[in-house]
């Protein structure tokens, strides 16, 4: 990133922080579910634009950190500053577990894998009524308070989720400036020659893979204190194919990739209201022109325009 | 005993239902390497083609069936081929199976928006009533169904290894280039594999429907049972696409009745997981070399 790109992202970030005061409540609630959805949306990214896997589980992930945040939160009052890393871990934890068996054989199974464990999770969540609330879900899910100042408005709220997520972009992005994440160009451009010389592809897609899930799970976490009420239908498959539809159209492998995509998915539907479900028929044939014409994602679009020969 | 072998026979029943479609998925994949995440809406679209034919035109089922084959060989197998896939191919298999992806959410949407939302009843091919055999009951629709789905995989089977053009498409699933080599018109055999395709979502379509009624997101679980199904038999193997579908219907009517009908559709799951833990090239499949 060269100069004139960080002022430009600082003053970008200030514009969008001014916002909000001005919107209506659905406004504030829609940017700050713009927000929790990107947190999740990063993760899938490192998994599918810089590990190269396909994951079709994310919201399996983010249904975890949610429930966990939920559960721990209602019925046995556990401050939000403490769950949210258990969920990051646990999430972290089960993405190794799924991801070890997984990546054993390379290929798709890494999909397949993660398919069949949202569908299995899902299912989780609505038959154990006891544990989860089934179909009734978790309702009255508090929300945090920071230094001893409450965010239950939806405006401080919208704030403390903002900082969250640069915080976590942040971190991303040094994560993939170190040599660490430097070794994830090396692995999608050519993972045999990057096993040659001497990248464990094995444990790096693992890892990412789990890192991913971990930032699901955070995502989770704010979701339920956004939205106060949780069921299982906002994490079930469909959920997660669209996470994966988002982070491909806006272009999967570059860093504001997801940003672009969330944007779609998330805010474009309440501009084009007037279309009702004719939106998403129209969204679903515009992907498949979309990767036909411009495979790498809305964002490729800018190299199209780059003069032959230049380098990232 | 008499329950049990009931509920094996409908068991065997859907799972021949889920096989059709799970045989259409492993034929793409070995023939052009396609993963199509939109099989379940192949399933669904013909269902609404044939309620059209027989409503507005008034026509019988058979011969709804019959022109419904035709309508989707030509938009299901050669305009998916053609507009879709031939594109696409070259960019390597995630922007296919994306792309795959948004066919599924748009066809479901113009249903559901340019048709119906509603869930629609769809005419039995099968008379009502049991057939009974000593103690054991069986639908006459279980019946049938078994029968229509056999006779058709065992046609497919023996056009794939008895005539050349079904040899000639074994072939170009085996060894593309070497196909090519000898002769073979490998893009004619991969469009063939479309057009059967597309009747076999076709035949699902027409023994699936007057159970699960005809619905826009009734493919989401067809789709989904025929892809796990395909996977735990063996992706790359036609006949594990049988076993896939069998074992998974069977199993999910066992389960509904003596443990949990809760978690009836997490026994296919629960199969997949295993499956693609131990034995990841599928039941009956070989490993793939990897290509450098």
């Amino acid at each position: 990133m060269n100069k004139p790109q960080k002022i430009g992202l600082a003053l970008g970030l200030v514009l969008i922080a001014c916002l909000p005061p001005f919107l209506k409540s659905y406004g504030i609630y829609l940017m700050t579910l713009l927000c929790v959805y990107l947190m999740a949306a990063f993760g899938l990214n490192l998994i599918v634009g810089y590990a190269g896997q396909m994951s079709i589980g994310q919201a399996a992930f983010y249904g975890i950190g949610a429930y966990i945040a939920a559960i721990l939160m209602t019925k046995m009052g556990i401050s939000f500053w403490l769950v949210l890393p258990i969920a990051a871990v646990v999430c972290f934890i089960v993405g190794l577990m799924l991801g070890f068996p997984a990546l054993r054989v390379q290929h798709h199974y890494l999909a397949f894998a993660t398919l069949g464990f949202n569908v299995l999770v899902y299912l989780v969540m609505r038959n154990e009524e006891k544990l989860t609330g089934g179909t009734f879900g978790i309702a009255n899910i508090p929300r945090p308070s920071l230094f001893g100042y409450s965010l239950d408005g939806a405006l401080p709220f919208f704030y403390f989720t903002y900082a969250s997520v640069i915080l976590l972009a942040t971190a991303l992005w040094w994560l993939l400036r170190s040599p660490w994440g430097r070794a994830f160009a090396a692995l999608r451009d050519n993972p045999i020659r990057a096993e040659s010389t001497g990248v464990n592809i094995t444990a790096y897609t693992l890892l990412a893979f789990a890192i991913g899930a971990a930032c699901a799970g955070i995502g989770g976490v704010y979701l339920t204190a956004l939205v106060n009420f949780i069921e299982p239908g906002q994490f079930n498959l469909s959920v997660s194919l669209m996470m994966l539809l988002a982070v491909i159209v806006g272009g999967s492998g570059r860093f504001f990739g997801p940003v672009l995509g969330s944007v779609i998915v998330i805010l474009l539907p309440e501009w084009l209201r007037f279309l009702k479900d004719w939106y998403l028929a129209l969204f679903g044939f515009a992907v498949i022109v979309l990767m036909i014409f411009l495979p790498g994602g809305l964002l490729s679009l800018a190299d199209r325009f780059k003069p032959l020969g230049g380098t990232k | 005993m008499g329950e049990l072998i009931q509920l094996i026979v409908s068991g065997t029943a859907t799972g021949a239902i889920y096989a059709l479609a799970a045989l259409g998925f492993t034929l793409l994949w070995q023939a052009s390497g396609t993963i199509n995440f939109a099989q379940g809406e192949f399933v669904m679209v013909p269902a609404f083609i044939m309620l059209l034919f027989m409503g507005t035109a008034g026509a019988p089922l058979w011969l709804a069936f019959l022109l419904t084959c035709l309508v989707a060989m030509l938009l299901l197998g050669y305009t998916f081929k053609v507009a879709i896939v031939d594109p696409l191919i070259r960019h390597g298999v995630i922007p296919l199976v994306i792309a795959t992806l948004g066919l599924s959410i748009g066809l479901k949407q113009l249903v559901k928006s340019g048709v119906t939302a509603q869930a629609e009843p769809f005419p039995s091919p099968f008379p009502d009533g049991l057939l009974a055999l000593g103690s054991i009951k069986v639908s006459y629709s279980d019946v049938g169904t078994l029968l229509l789905a056999g006779l058709i995989v065992i046609g497919l089977q023996m056009f794939l290894n008895r005539t050349v053009t079904g040899r000639a498409m074994q072939a170009v699933a085996q060894n593309t280039d070497a196909a090519k080599v000898l002769g073979i018109n490998v893009k004619r055999m991969v469009l063939y594999t479309f057009l059967i395709n597309a009747v076999l979502a076709v035949v699902a379509a027409l023994l699936v429907t007057p159970t699960y009624l005809a619905k826009f997101d009734m493919g989401e679980s067809i789709g989904l049972k025929a892809f796990y199904a395909a996977i735990i038999g063996g992706f790359n193997q036609t006949r594990g696409a049988l076993l896939g579908g069998v074992l998974v219907g069977v199993l999910e009517n066992l389960m509904g009745a003596y443990v949990s009908p809760a978690y009836k559709e997490g026994v296919a799951l629960m199969l997949f997981l295993v499956v693609i833990i131990f034995k990841p090239e599928g039941l009956l499949g070989k490993t793939e070399e990897r290509k450098v």
